[in-house]
């Protein structure tokens, strides 16, 4: 098919100025793109609040959605657990994944304990969720990992609060409007999640390599003493998770660390309970050193250990 | 084919002839509509481990695009990449830079090779996917990394695949973008 002949501007100067025009705006509009492209890498949250109000007027309809997804992945479970070997077996290995994950966390509850033991006066209070609220989205298409919650600053979510789903971690608020919120996942290339192993102590940081896999890092480096099956959970240090929740399991040891699966695969929870910063006023001391090598997290660095060791990014 | 070219010169030669005339709103709303739809619609998909969507609403754009040239002006990436910024994740501006620039590389693509058919429509739109998809990676904000291009390649031969599907949608939406449903006395 040919173009449409319309289009060939001729000898016309008004067709000819029309055409020239197009081509000149389009241009301008290609610098407007790279100018607020380069604003948004210096100053991540200076689209937030346009962006928010975006998340809210899709918001009600990614809750319908979410509802549907949640019948139908229902009803996928049931059936594939019939075909099996009776409908229950499926909740049964659901029951036993987490068991399996409750284990390893009271192992690291124990271990924290004894810790906990020599510093007197330490008082560990029990985690009150702020909101209980879904996944009702995520940005399914594009390179970096966030998910859209369903709940907001009315709800008394906050960026920077951790959100954590029936077997652990998920990822923590990055920006807040009125009733939505954007988490950014674990497995987001920019996150980096301070983490200890369950069984003994070794400290390490836990990033997203952005193809859904975890790498863990060592902090100190020198016999790797992780094994496939480790489980990895929060150290507390950061201020940001409370120590203790299940993070990740070691699939693959590497020379300086290993490859870790998520324990909490955000598509499969869909109930997640947004939990107040554990030590905010940590923080704020801890905060303004590395604030460089956020890309994206406005005044939030996960990477920052209040009383770890400086390693090199 | 002809049918349609029938439909183009009845509207212009004889004029309403069967009394009539599609609706001028529905006739420049369409493709608007359809591509921010697009833009919003991998929202809705829950994937928390890599990026298996393909930019929807970009490719409805280049559906259009390449099946009715001269619709949209050429300019269009500016105000639809800014509505796809503030749903895809992406840091804003990233699609209005890439969508303007695909518009650019298209018109002189159409320039070069002015006569096209299904096959070099398919191929120019894979190109230009696959361009795009890997500027976007770099657009992101994230240090892009050996795993990032892993996971890019399922992505973009999802997209390419998916392009015949969007331009048949499209072609739906063009038929339905021109039913004459305006009655002229």
């Amino acid at each position: 098919m040919a173009p449409p002949t319309s289009r060939r501007s001729g000898h016309s100067r008004r067709a000819q100025y029309s055409i020239f025009t197009g081509y000149v705006v389009a241009s301008i509009g290609a610098l407007i793109g790279a100018a607020l492209l380069a604003i948004s890498f210096f100053q991540p949250s200076a689209f937030s609040g346009l962006r928010g109000a975006a998340a809210n007027t899709v918001e009600p309809a990614a809750e319908v959605t979410t509802t549907g997804r949640n019948g139908i992945s229902g009803l996928y479970d049931n059936i594939s657990g019939y075909l099996r070997a009776g409908s229950q077996n499926a909740a049964l290995n659901e029951e036993l994944a987490i068991a399996r994950i409750k284990l390893a966390e009271a192992e690291a509850v124990e271990q924290e304990n004894q810790r906990l033991k020599a510093l007197l006066g330490v008082k560990d209070t029990e985690v009150e969720p702020v909101v209980v609220s879904r996944l009702v989205g995520s940005t399914s298409a594009s390179t970096r990992r966030f998910a859209y919650l369903g709940a907001g600053s009315n709800q008394g979510v906050e960026p920077g609060m951790p959100v954590r789903g029936p077997h652990g971690v998920v990822g923590r608020i990055l920006e807040v409007s009125g009733n939505s919120a954007r988490v950014m996942l674990l497995t987001d290339s920019e996150s980096v999640l301070p983490v200890r192993s369950a069984s003994d102590d070794v400290i390490a940081f836990a990033e997203g390599r952005g193809d859904g896999l975890l790498s863990i890092r060592l902090i100190n480096l020198g016999i790797n003493p992780l094994e496939p099956g480790d489980v990895f959970v929060t150290s507390g240090s950061g201020g940001y998770y409370r120590p203790g929740v299940a993070v990740a399991i070691v699939e693959e040891v590497t020379s300086d660390g290993a490859i870790a699966r998520l324990v909490a695969d955000p598509a499969a929870s869909d109930v997640v309970s947004v939990e107040p910063i554990w030590q905010p006023e940590g923080l704020d001391g801890a905060q303004t050193p590395v604030e460089e090598e956020l890309t994206d997290g406005q005044s939030v660095p996960a990477s920052v250990a209040t009383s770890g060791p400086e390693i090199g990014q | 084919m002809t049918e349609r070219l029938n439909r183009v010169s009845n509207s212009s030669e004889y004029g309403r002839k069967i009394n009539r005339e599609s609706s001028p709103w529905r006739q420049y709303s369409v493709p608007y509509i359809s591509v921010i739809a697009g833009s919003i619609l991998p929202v809705f998909v829950l994937v928390g481990t890599m990026p298996i969507m393909p930019p929807l609403g970009f490719m409805i754009l280049l559906a259009w695009r390449i099946m009715r040239p001269g619709l949209l002006p050429i300019w269009v990436g500016l105000p639809l990449g800014a509505v796809d910024d503030l749903f895809s994740g992406q840091p804003f501006g990233s699609a209005i830079l890439l969508w303007s620039l695909a518009m650019l590389a298209i018109e002189q693509l159409e320039q070069r090779f002015p006569w096209s058919n299904f096959w070099q429509d398919w191929v120019t739109a894979a190109m230009v996917l696959a361009v795009y998809l890997l500027l976007a990676m770099f657009a992101s904000g994230a240090v892009p990394g050996y795993f990032h291009l892993t996971v890019l390649v399922p992505q973009i031969a999802l997209s390419i695949l998916l392009y015949p599907i969007i331009a048949i949608v499209v072609s739906w939406l063009d038929r339905f973008r021109l039913i004459r449903t305006r009655e002229v006395f």
